[in-house]
């Protein structure tokens, strides 16, 4: 912690120059990153015509909530909000469970093999569905499982990057914690799920949430393994089936922004978490 | 362990007690560890290993998507994969990519980073900032900026004055793919760089106040030093990220190769084999090809860093 270094006197500084420097370059860098989805959702309240007007106009010269009446009655959109958010939920789920089990019995239990299945695994950070897609496809196919929810979820759930994570933090748990446990009678799993989970908590929290966000963004995968609008998830269904009847312009934008909209929501309620997992797993230190 | 021997000289029946405990904890250890991992391993066999394996026998057949009626074909995939100017085109694609890519999210991440970490206040709204265009889906970052790049109604041309056919010229359609990648995964390395600033003791800075460090020499001799092990961390992963671009590119383009196929990348090129081409033999021979690459990289990555760990001190 760096809390010994902070000097108590200090409550909040003043503007000093280099204060108001840092904060106007920040400022102008803030505008320029957002202003793609300010325009994005200045578009989604134009009407249809006005949205592809050239020369392009930065504020609609009519205000109208057209577009997203539109895309909500009339789209599969709220299907495709409901599966993302079946797939995303059940992914990460699955994922914090198998990956924190896995961390942990890689880095503190015994069993014949490890070393090889380590080894294993960490061969398997390399392959994803991008490497490996028409095999991994034809896998999928063979079980029958193409255009399915199953489909969907499992393939996503074996991530090794997330155990080699959580292997890492695991590692670093001093010992004593759980020996003081053993001698007090508790088993494995006992220590597991009392000890070892609590102290992992920003790590499972940052675990879980960039799996959240990988697979509630995730289109190559779901691309592939479904054509069924119904089944499609938002990043899919609004890539795939918008373009299909000719762009609407307008219409995509508050399709787009209804789709980033509840990470977005995730993110400012989580983000101070989010920053300590990063900071916690170890990941940043490596 | 010492509680063994120590507790032998002071009390040889708590010394027993504890041995037992050692026995039991070792066994128990034995018999859950492979249940803590097996739930992973069945995932990991199932939607890893099994199709690298079938991937693997696929790759020398000349099976079709129905996967029935496949022979046996030795080395042919791939000694046509070797021959074939498009995959070497779409393989240059990626490597072109990720090339431009690479050192430009790195830079940028690092100095989003240090203005974030350095304004005092406001400091989430900053984070917010530079890290939401991260959290949306791929489609629709890559429709956003195929919409800002369009030539006619686009606000890129509009604000810069400028007439660039920036989609349907082979010379700027994966400039734009870039463009539209850098803006919208900035964030995510922009994070790791920002939690690696703030694991950065402070004493380390106010000691080199006191020995009268200015600015620039606490950057040169603290920071950058400081964070050498996640730049690494970084770009191996935007290196292995951006070989593998598939989304934006083929977004940005209607699913078409973009103008006279520039933005066909690798992974575009294994699924047009497979799936338009029904050739999953053939695109499986691609795919391992692919597979060995990114292994070559991840792997020379590890030797450099073993290198590096026995070079320095």
């Amino acid at each position: 912690m760096s809390g010994a270094a902070r000097i108590p006197a200090k409550p909040r500084r003043a503007w000093t120059p280099g204060q108001i420097v840092l904060t106007l370059l920040g400022a102008a860098v803030s505008v320029v990153f957002l202003s793609p989805l300010a325009w994005a959702l200045f578009t989604s309240l134009k009407p249809e015509t006005e949205a592809v007007e050239v020369p392009p106009r930065w504020l609609p010269e009519e205000w109208t909530g057209q577009a997203w009446s539109a895309i909500i009655e009339n789209g599969n959109i709220t299907d495709w909000f409901v599966n993302s958010l079946v797939v995303s939920v059940c992914v990460t789920t699955v994922v914090l469970v198998v990956a924190a089990l896995a961390g942990y019995g890689f880095a503190r239990t015994e069993f014949r093999g490890k070393g090889v299945l380590m080894g294993v695994v960490m061969a398997g950070l390399m392959v994803s569905p991008a490497v490996l897609g028409v095999p991994l496809f034809t896998t999928v196919q063979q079980m029958g499982m193409v255009d399915t929810y199953w489909g969907m979820i499992l393939p996503q759930c074996a991530p090794a990057a997330m155990v080699y994570i959580l292997y890492k933090f695991f590692q670093g748990v001093p010992r004593e914690l759980e020996e003081a446990a053993f001698i007090d009678g508790a088993g494995r799993w006992r220590v597991f799920l009392t000890v070892v989970v609590p102290l992992a908590r920003p790590s499972l929290a940052a675990v879980g949430i960039f799996t959240f966000i990988a697979s509630w963004n995730n289109f190559l995968w779901p691309y592939m393994v479904t054509s069924n609008p119904d089944l499609m998830t938002m990043p899919n269904g609004i890539a795939t089936v918008m373009n299909s009847y000719g762009i609407q312009w307008a219409q995509l934008m508050a399709g787009g922004l209804l789709a980033g909209l509840p990470l977005i929501v995730v993110f400012v309620f989580f983000q101070r978490q989010i920053v300590a997992g990063v900071a916690h797993t170890g990941l940043a230190g490596q | 362990m010492t509680t063994t021997s120590a507790g032998t000289v002071i009390a040889p029946a708590r010394a027993r007690t504890t041995a037992a405990s050692a026995t039991v904890r070792r066994k128990q250890g034995l018999q859950h560890g492979g249940w803590f991992v097996a739930p992973f391993l069945v995932l990991f066999a199932l939607f890893v290993v099994w199709p690298l394996l079938r991937g693997l026998w696929l790759s020398f057949t000349d099976a079709n998507i129905s996967g029935e009626g496949a022979s046996f074909v030795g080395l042919g995939n791939y000694r046509e994969a070797l021959r074939d100017d498009l995959m070497w085109e779409a393989l240059g694609h990626s490597a072109y990519f990720t090339l431009l890519a690479v050192p430009c999210i790195t830079v940028l991440a690092f100095l989003l980073a240090m203005l974030a970490h350095h304004i005092e206040r406001g400091k989430w709204l900053w984070r917010l900032c530079f890290f939401a265009p991260f959290l949306l889906p791929s489609t629709v970052a890559a429709n956003l900026w195929q919409w800002l790049f369009n030539p006619g109604t686009g606000m890129i041309n509009h604000v810069f004055g400028t007439d660039t056919p920036w989609l349907t010229d082979k010379t700027y359609a994966m400039l734009a793919v870039v463009v539209t990648t850098l803006w919208w995964t900035v964030g995510f390395s922009f994070l790791l760089y920002l939690a690696a600033l703030q694991g950065i003791p402070g004493h380390l800075y106010e000691a080199a106040t006191l020995d009268g460090a200015n600015a620039w020499h606490r950057m040169a001799h603290i920071t950058l030093p400081m964070l050498r092990n996640i730049t690494g961390l970084v770009v191996a992963l935007q290196i292995l990220a951006s070989l593998q671009v598939f989304d934006q590119a083929v977004v940005m383009q209607d699913f078409g190769p973009g103008p006279e196929g520039s933005t066909r990348t690798f992974v575009q090129y294994t699924l047009e084999e497979g799936f338009t081409g029904y050739r999953v033999g053939y695109a499986s021979a691609v795919s391992i090809i692919f597979f060995l690459i990114i292994a070559a990289v991840a792997l020379a990555r590890m030797w450099l860093l073993r290198n590096r760990e026995e070079g320095g001190r």
